[in-house]
């Protein structure tokens, strides 16, 4: 019970003072998760329209597909993105320069977009289905075009797409295996707050990972909060 | 979940006015929360240790004559002894004769003093001599043995850049390194090995810094797999490198024989007044095992096998007794 309490003071202490090293950790779990999650959304909510709106042979097992990879755990797609990066791997062994080496915040990057891609699709193409039918048939009467009547569709399922993105976020930001295999945890490089409180949980430091604990889930707080606000405002208006 | 989402979306799609959007909010606050909570009580593995449940201290170390179910032991270590296979090949026949399970909690030294300190384990299998020493010092165990030791080694890819092959003082191995601004990854995560290498750059008076040096923060065989993967040098103690030769890795020993280099490891009982949950019988039955001839002859074999030499070399009392006519 100590130790919760004394990290959450030393959390507060730690965001009161602006500690660098903390900022930099931070900023990097944002940067990565945010990267990730905007190459997921740009993705993602297309397919997800896709699939909600269409009908086509095979549907059903893109959807399956897709389903499956909304419980995919982590460790695996990191575990087969390190095997693609590798020295030895398919990838690696290219020695593209647009291939990112291993160890990187950019092959971090590519796994959090795999993890998070498939939650953004899903939960889209839900909202999507969630519309009423019969505004599509309307807008469809009056002359609108595929394209013209997706975007209707979209806008009028914002919430529910908003909540995709949402989702996506939540689940790569707090996502610790995959981003240890890729990124290795490396001090000034490729450390986040996830592994960072793995690393400091096992040096014995409980304060600081508890700390960092409170952190995650304030910043994950406050996201989804922002976005909400940001969200009714433009409701509202 | 999805049918949450859908029918959400459903709701909120026909509402047109203001008033009613907060209960909507709410409800989708508390399922993006919901989703990101699910996301890390999943998904965060962090090593917990088992603490010795609520079994009562057993009064005599003959716990085999006990029909009842088996006892519990905690032993925290360092990765080394665990990724080396070492463990998994002496504790089956204890837990055998003794009918204890033994819950083995691999991590750095540091952090397994730290559970021995908060009494979260039983016994504690380490290899920082002067951590050990303050740990015995502040009370927090009742017995400290010898048990092995073996060699850390200074690793490097075969094409050697900082050109250290060979060299007889690590440290001076390690300051070419530093002014070859060669890639270097440290464990940095306060372990045994970790407190090794920050000797090591003491003795050469480097303050290891900058791009070159990669300080990981993970256990022994995930920095090998990273210094194997950037041809960067590393330090490792020789078993869990030798351990991995097995599954082809490229980096190769540059360094080795310094005196600096020396490895031992200890094994220390945790002292029973940190709670009634402490093993402390059973404890010391581990620590007598570990140290008795029988244990250190199967420690001596250990690897002969598979790499011709052993991983790790005999060093407690009762080893020396008998082996003091072999030694030079």
């Amino acid at each position: 019970m100590n130790e919760i309490l004394r990290g959450v003071a030393e959390a507060v202490r730690l965001i009161a003072t602006g500690d660098p090293a903390l900022r930099e950790i931070v900023l990097l779990s944002l940067r990565v998760s945010g990267t990730a999650l905007l190459l997921s959304t740009v993705t993602g909510v297309p397919l997800g329209a896709l699939l909600g709106l269409s009908r086509f042979s095979g549907r059903r097992l893109v959807t399956a597909v897709l389903y499956t990879g909304m419980g995919f755990p982590p460790v695996v797609v990191g575990l087969s993105v390190y095997l693609m990066l590798s020295r030895s791997g398919p990838l690696g062994q290219l020695d593209w320069p647009l291939v990112p080496t291993l160890f990187a915040p950019a092959a971090m990057v590519i796994a959090q977009s795999i993890i998070s891609f498939p939650l953004v699709a899903g939960f889209t193409m839900a909202a999507v289905m969630g519309v009423d039918p019969q505004l599509r048939r309307q807008i469809e009467s009056l002359g609108a075009t595929r394209v013209q009547n997706a975007l209707t569709v979209l806008s009028e399922a914002r919430v529910g797409v908003l909540v995709s993105i949402i989702a996506g976020f939540g689940s790569i930001i707090s996502e610790v295996g995959a981003v240890m295999m890729v990124g290795g945890n490396i001090e000034h490089r490729t450390r986040v707050l996830t592994t960072a409180i793995v690393l400091e949980t096992r040096k014995g430091n409980f304060d600081l990972a508890m700390a960092m604990g409170a952190i995650l889930l304030s910043l994950a707080f406050l996201t989804n909060l922002a976005v909400l606000l940001f969200q009714g405002r433009m409701f509202d208006r | 979940m999805l049918t949450a989402v859908a029918n959400g979306n459903n709701t909120l799609g026909k509402l047109v006015g203001g008033c009613k959007r907060i209960p909507n909010s709410f409800l989708l606050i508390s399922l993006a929360l919901a989703a990101s909570l699910f996301a890390c009580s999943s998904r965060a593995d962090l090593p917990l240790a088992p603490s010795g449940a609520a079994e009562d201290p057993v009064g005599s170390g003959d716990a085999a004559a006990q029909p009842a179910e088996p006892q519990k032991l905690t032993l925290a270590t360092t990765t080394s002894t665990e990724n080396s296979g070492l463990l998994g090949y002496l504790l089956p026949h204890f837990e055998e004769e003794y009918g204890v399970r033994v819950d083995v909690v691999a991590v750095g030294t540091g952090q397994a003093l730290q559970l021995g300190r908060d009494g979260n384990a039983d016994v504690l299998l380490v290899h920082a001599r002067a951590r050990e020493d303050s740990f015995m010092a502040e009370g927090h165990g009742v017995r400290r043995e010898d048990v092995m030791y073996n060699d850390f080694v200074i690793l490097g890819p075969a094409g050697d850049p900082a050109g250290i092959r060979g060299q007889s003082n690590a440290a001076e191995a390690l300051e070419r390194v530093a002014q070859a601004e060669a890639p270097f990854v440290s464990r940095g995560d306060d372990s045994g090995t970790h407190t090794k290498e920050r000797a090591i750059w003491e003795a050469a008076g480097v303050e290891p810094g900058g791009d070159w040096y990669l300080s990981a923060g993970q256990g022994m065989g995930a920095v090998l797999t990273i210094a194997d993967e950037l041809q960067a040098y590393t330090l490792s103690d020789s078993a869990t490198y030798l351990a991995r030769t097995l599954e082809g890795i490229e980096l190769r020993i540059l360094v080795e024989g310094d005196p600096i280099l020396f490895n031992p490891y200890g094994v220390i009982a945790v002292n029973p007044t940190k709670g009634a949950h402490i093993q402390a019988s059973l404890a010391d039955t581990l620590v007598d095992w570990l140290v008795a001839l029988p244990t250190q002859e199967r420690i001596a074999q250990f690897g002969v096998a598979e790499f011709g030499a052993p991983l790790f070399t005999p060093d407690s009392a009762a080893w020396h007794r008998v082996h003091a006519i072999d030694a030079d």
